[in-house]
């Protein structure tokens, strides 16, 4: 595959993620930052996301487990996972922390339980397909051409 | 004022945020210091430090953006001070507006937002 066939492919598969709503412009905000000074910024702010995301997935599962569920705990770590995924343009992740808060004001641990399944499925999608996309980077670069500048045109 | 010649002050505990609102005002020109808490915003200034912007984030632990801002205000500190928060309900901005900040931005903050609230404030060349 020479450098234009993957650098369509790149442009392929990031808009589909946006389709998808797996993205939002918030994602297109971190690629703008990134210059020739910060060439992996991206990747750097997506690798922090993902090792937020795991901390405070294990600390929901802890915190969901207790016989006394302390709701206003499970709130605030969702409220950060919320923050990240939405600094980030994780779409469908901060979609589904909004919905596991309204179950967290109504203290109902089965909802929240569905929930965290949901926010775990979600997060899991975004990261492969981030890690897909950032492999197609690599690929471009190695192969001696750059990232195309993603606009939301379509 | 040219952008390029304001320096500002990012509050916020999550790493996330700090790296990139100091992205992004680095990308507008504007030199930035990050600092993680209320209490860590007002030692900066303790040491003499001033700054022609803060973006202050309002749920912080140890001291949070609202005590934060009350504090700064009483030392006599006259800078721009944004609240940038998640929370988009009415009654939280007024809390904050009413602690004495100037602006409100919503989070996640992004270039556009930013060059609003700067161009509000100062006028660029």
């Amino acid at each position: 595959m020479d450098v234009g066939q993957m650098q369509r492919q790149w442009l392929d598969y990031t808009r589909s993620l946006f389709i998808e709503g797996f993205l939002d412009n918030q994602f297109l905000q971190l690629q703008q930052l990134q210059d020739e000074n910060n060439p992996e910024f991206v990747v750097e702010v997506v690798s922090l996301f993902f090792d937020d995301s795991e901390r405070l997935l294990k600390d929901l599962n802890f915190a969901l487990d207790q016989q006394g569920v302390d709701f206003k705990k499970v709130d605030a770590h969702v409220h950060q996972l919320k923050g990240s995924s939405s600094s980030i343009g994780a779409q469908r992740v901060k979609n589904a922390c909004i919905a596991f808060r309204n179950f967290c004001e109504d203290q109902n641990v089965e909802a929240c339980l569905r929930c965290l399944q949901q926010v775990k499925q979600e997060y899991c999608l975004v990261k492969n397909k981030l890690e897909t996309l950032f492999r197609l980077e690599q690929q471009i670069v190695a192969a001696g051409g750059s990232i195309p500048m993603m606009e939301l045109g379509f | 004022m040219d952008s390029h010649k304001l320096t500002a002050l990012v509050v916020d505990d999550d790493r996330m945020v700090r790296i990139i609102h100091g992205k992004m005002l680095n990308s507008v020109g504007v030199k930035n210091q990050v600092v993680q808490n209320g209490k860590e915003a007002i030692n900066v200034h303790l040491s003499g430090q001033t700054f022609d912007l803060i973006l202050m984030d309002l749920d912080m632990p140890i001291m949070n953006g609202i005590e934060a801002i009350k504090e700064l205000r009483s030392m006599g500190i006259c800078s721009t001070i944004a609240g940038v928060s998640a929370r988009s309900m009415e009654s939280h901005i007024q809390e904050f507006m009413e602690a004495g900040l100037d602006e409100y931005l919503e989070k996640p903050l992004n270039i556009s937002k930013l060059t609003s609230f700067i161009h509000k404030f100062y006028v660029t060349n």
